[in-house]
């Protein structure tokens, strides 16, 4: 943990998005996280991200549980709205936010032991819903604030620092969220921004609950030789299945994209994502057979990373449950409260 | 990109820009800290070692080390490095204990100076403890050369200029004043075992236009007039005063003319302000004394009325500039009469050294300026040495001190029959500064004070006699903020590529976005995609090795880096490390040291 704060001062040339803000102005507070925590360079993406979509900070909501991970939104947008929840409840917290105010951007920041373990029923029901939000769970295989003890996403075989082998089978996100209905699945890694920025943009722009799985190393108690979400078994077993570029809108996609393997999916707000597959065998516009590739690519021992799955036209929860278009902030009074006689019929319904 | 080598001491050197700047690599940020820590002493024989004069040059030196300064690119003022010496100067006790002892046994070898001026000074400095006899030839009556005859007293007090001169004349030099060398064939038929001449560049550059002959008793050269009024052989000047160009000497002028009775002074330059020789805060302090600077006015003549000078006549010119500031064309667009009493000429000084034969194997250019080695400081003929303007021409006094270090250098090595090429080299000690987890032995964080303003005498007070000094000097609690501002670019960041585990963190803390991982590439073509733009190509870019997992290069571009330390603190495994960087610049002492030693071995 650092004892100072980052210092104000900026690099003069420091591009400006179109509100006039550079990207420090996303920055949140100083990390506490161990140094070298992926955790902390998966907040640089988001800082990046919002800044490069020019969203004002005033317009997100940040969301999470606990766990190192869970404490990270304290680091990244300061000048936006947050809500640092119970441990696994954050998915409660982020529906009923969004149940009420529907024109935020929600970004969720779970653990593998906050969604996977205690949370796992939460974030079930979240992606069955299609709540609108950015779900990031920043994995790293064990509770890293709790001292390092494995978590549901450990891979069998794998080894706790003091030599212990992780022997039942992991929970994969990406799996959970193509059963459970996700219509955004992506997996990532804390250690390549060239993907995961673009991802976060697009999982910002799609209508639905965005799953990003990001693989982030704990350096403190899972970065060990025998661990399997280790910096080095990482960038050795690492495998991005598929390229992914945000479009925003209006904006002319290049000819080369149109080339070959790439895939254009239409977001509801007119920008698009490119994807350009590596794997032929794959299609992310199919959930079986995204499904049927993540199973055969896991048995390899590969950590397939991209866009894996996407489908933007899916009704998200609001929309399934018919509610009005309008935050409720924004409703007028007699709209908003429907009176005592209002209030006793619909008491009456349930009599 | 080529990996940088670390480990040859000029990489880190340049990175301390101040240091680099410094004609005498005075070790900047190290005095900066030790006035923080208030050893005003250490920080004045810091600042000694290097320039000889602190107390001097912490009021009046060219300080090409601010302009370098990173806090000026970081911010827009750079750290009052100059104002700080003074600081130390003023506010240390007695130090005579700590300046080098000189053996009472010499070594025999007996060294001629001409001139006394900070170049021969320096040399005297510097072999004085090693054993020789200098002996110092000056014309004039007291000892400093311009320092003493043309820096006027309300900018260098005497009582400084005497306290820094006689620390060196104490030692034991043979300091023989008001005496003109006036034959160079005379001096070398004395037998000296090295003659070095610091005879400045005494000659001031006239202007020959109608009217000059007539006008003479009302029109000064510059130098020549600031003399005669340090020495009080001039003590009023007539109420209206044109000042003829516009570099230090003519600030010096223009100031000095204001003291003596002057009411309308004004400085006349003949092209715009972008190609002014004079240091902003010289132009600054002169405006700020209501001093008046005319651009664009080139003159004609020196307008006689009754054999008296009346004005003079100026051609107004317009000057064409292309995008970069450079003049394209010129043309006279009208004419203009300005009205005065005297005219002073500052518009430049030339060498000279009639009293040096020509037949002596000594060779001259065709501008008569020496032929000198740029690293011996040696003549054409063995054992002569120049240094100081007399050697190129006229700079300052912080290149005249570096001057007097080498030649003094050379002067030993011929002395003792060694070739003057083979000098020790620059050496350099690496330390890190890491005292726990998160904790470093020097104030990393960044603190954004403002750069302390100089209190000066007030605008009345200061007329009223010539030598009353304008600058106050820092107060003990301006000192206090100004040091925090320094960024301690000699604490350097350190990489070990192997250690380098690819995380990101220190790419992520960077507040100044100094670092990036990225594919290896030309320097040109890498410093157009990194995190942030490296546009400025005076500042190094730094290459490591190709990275363990990616085989990606670490590049930092050293140009905002502020010595944080947060890469270093966020690093897991520590591969990057804050690492005091300490340069040693060999002196005459250090090759006495090497000969000794060698001396030892062979015996
Ligand atoms: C008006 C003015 C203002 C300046 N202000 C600054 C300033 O603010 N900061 C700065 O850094 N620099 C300043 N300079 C420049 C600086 O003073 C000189 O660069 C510096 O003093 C050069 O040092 P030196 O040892 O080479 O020679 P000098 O200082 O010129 O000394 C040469 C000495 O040699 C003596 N001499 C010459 N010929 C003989 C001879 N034949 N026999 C015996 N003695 C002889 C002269 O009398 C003189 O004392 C200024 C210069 C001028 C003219
Ligand atoms: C209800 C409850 N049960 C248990 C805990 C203890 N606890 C704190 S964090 C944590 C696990 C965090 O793991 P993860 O979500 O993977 O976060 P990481 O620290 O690894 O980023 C646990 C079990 C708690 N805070 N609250
Ligand atoms: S314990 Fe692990 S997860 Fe937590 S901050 Fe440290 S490195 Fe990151
Ligand atoms: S010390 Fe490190 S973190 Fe601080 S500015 Fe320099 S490179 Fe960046
Ligand atoms: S913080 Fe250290 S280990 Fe991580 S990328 Fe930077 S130098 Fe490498
Ligand atoms: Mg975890």
């Amino acid at each position: 943990m650092s004892f100072m704060p980052k210092p104000r001062v900026a690099h003069p040339g420091l591009p400006r998005n179109e509100l006039g803000l550079t990207r420090r102005d996303y920055e949140g507070g100083m990390s506490t996280l161990c140094a070298g925590c992926g955790h902390d360079s998966i907040t640089a993406s988001i800082i990046q991200a919002c800044f490069e979509l020019s969203i004002a900070p005033h317009r997100v909501a940040k969301v999470s549980g606990i766990g190192c991970s869970s404490k990270t939104p304290a680091y990244f947008l300061s000048a936006s709205h947050g809500f640092n929840s119970v441990h696994g409840r954050m998915p409660a917290v982020a529906t009923g936010a969004n149940a009420a105010n529907q024109d935020l951007h929600y970004i969720g920041v779970s653990g593998d032991g906050d969604s996977l373990s205690i949370g796992l029923g939460q974030f079930c029901h979240a992606m069955r819903r299609n709540l609108n939000m950015v779900y990031i769970i920043e994995n790293n295989g064990v509770y890293g604030l709790t001292k390092g003890q494995f978590s549901a996403s450990a891979d069998v075989g794998s080894k706790a620092k003091k030599g212990e082998r992780n022997e039942q089978p992991p929970i994969d996100p990406a799996l959970t969220a193509l059963t459970m209905g996700g219509t955004f699945v992506a997996r990532s890694f804390s250690g390549d921004k060239a993907q995961l920025v673009p991802l976060i943009k697009a999982a910002m722009r799609h209508r639905g609950f965005a799953l990003i799985d990001v693989l982030s190393p704990c350096v403190t108690f899972n970065d060990h030789e025998d661990s399997t979400k280790s910096y080095a078994f990482t960038r050795q077993h690492y495998q991005p299945a598929v390229h992914t570029d945000f479009v925003a809108p209006a904006t002319e996609i290049m000819a080369e994209y149109e080339a070959g393997e790439s895939i254009k999916v239409d977001l509801h707000d007119g920008s698009h994502i490119v994807l350009r597959k590596v794997s032929p065998d794959h299609d992310p516009t199919d959930r079986a057979s995204a499904y049927a590739f993540l199973r055969k690519r896991q048995k390899a021992g590969e950590h397939v990373t991209g866009l894996l799955y996407v489908d933007g036209s899916e009704p998200d929860m609001h929309m399934l449950n018919h509610t009005v278009q309008v935050p409720l902030n924004r409703l007028e009074w007699d709209t908003l409260c429907p009176g005592s006689e209002g209030l006793g019929a619909i008491l009456a319904r349930y009599r | 990109m080529k990996r940088t080598d670390t480990s040859d001491p000029g990489y880190y050197h340049r990175v301390v820009d101040c240091q680099w700047a410094c004609p005498a690599h005075t070790d900047v940020p190290e005095y900066i800290r030790l006035i923080a820590q208030g050893h005003f002493n250490d920080a004045y024989m810091v600042n000694r070692e290097s320039n000889v004069f602190p107390g001097i040059l912490g009021r009046v030196c060219d300080r090409p080390c601010e302009p370098a300064c990173r806090r000026g690119r970081v911010e827009d003022k750079p750290v009052a490095i100059c104002r700080l010496k003074r600081v130390a100067a003023d506010l240390r006790d007695d130090i005579a204990d700590r300046l080098p002892r000189i053996p009472a046994a010499k070594n025999g070898k007996r060294i001629a100076c001409v001139g006394a001026g900070p170049a021969s000074l320096t040399v005297a400095n510097d072999l004085m403890p090693l054993g020789y006899a200098v002996t110092i030839f000056e014309a004039l009556e007291k000892p400093g050369g311009l320092m003493r005859s043309n820096i006027p007293s309300f900018r260098l007090p005497d009582k400084v200029l005497d306290g820094e001169i006689d620390m060196i004349v104490d030692m034991g030099v043979d300091l023989r004043l008001g005496q003109r060398i006036q034959s160079m064939r005379a001096l070398l038929d004395e037998g000296w075992d090295a003659v070095f001449i610091g005879s400045g560049a005494p000659r001031g550059k006239d202007l020959k236009l109608p009217g000059r002959e007539a006008a003479a008793a009302n029109i000064h050269i510059g130098i020549d007039w600031l003399e005669s009024v340090a020495f009080d052989h001039v003590e009023r000047i007539g109420e209206r005063v044109l000042i003829i160009g516009v570099g230090n000497t003519a600030m010096d002028c223009c100031r000095s003319s204001l003291r003596l009775g002057a009411h309308d002074v004004k400085v006349m330059a003949r092209k715009p302000r972008a190609f002014f020789k004079a240091s902003d805060w010289e132009l600054e302090d002169a405006e700020e004394e209501n001093v008046e600077i005319i651009v664009n006015h080139s003159p004609r003549e020196f307008l006689i009325e009754n054999g008296r000078l009346r004005g003079m006549l100026f051609d107004v010119m317009e000057y064409d500039l292309d995008e970069r500031g450079r003049i394209l064309d010129s043309r006279v667009t009208g004419e203009r009469t300005i009205f005065c009493d005297d005219v002073v000429l500052a518009i430049g000084q030339d060498n000279a050294c009639p009293w040096i034969e020509r037949d002596l194997g000594i060779e001259f250019d065709q501008w008569d300026v020496p032929l000198v080695d740029e690293t011996t400081f040696q003549a054409t003929r063995p054992g002569v040495f120049f240094g100081g303007d007399s050697a190129f021409g006229p700079k300052n006094i912080i290149w005249a001190v570096e001057h007097g270090h080498q030649a003094a250098v050379s002067i030993h090595r011929h002395c003792q029959g060694e070739a003057l090429e083979d000098r020790l080299p620059v050496t350099m000690n690496l330390s890190s500064r890491k005292m726990g987890i998160h904790e470093w032995a020097y104030a990393n964080d960044y603190n954004s004070a403002e750069r302390r303003l100089m209190p000066h005498v007030d605008l009345k007070e200061r007329f009223r006699k010539l030598d009353i000094e304008v600058e106050l000097g820092f107060s003990p609690e301006q000192a206090a903020y100004e040091v925090q501002r320094c960024l301690n670019c000699d604490v350097q960041t350190v990489f070990t590529d192997s250690l380098c585990i690819e995380c990101d963190a220190c790419i992520d803390i960077c507040p100044t976005d100094c670092l990036t991982m990225t594919a290896d590439g030309s320097e040109e073509e890498l410093r157009g995609r990194l995190k942030a733009p490296a546009d400025n190509p005076e500042q190094a870019l730094f290459a490591s090795a190709p990275l363990k997992y990616t085989g990606r290069l670490m590049i930092k571009d050293e140009n905002l880096c502020v010595h944080c330390g947060l890469c270093a603190e966020r690093c897991p495994t520590a591969a990057w490390d804050m690492q005091k960087s300490k340069f040693k610049f060999p002196y005459a002492v250090d090759e006495d040291e090497a000969w000794q030693s060698r001396k030892r071995q062979t015996a």
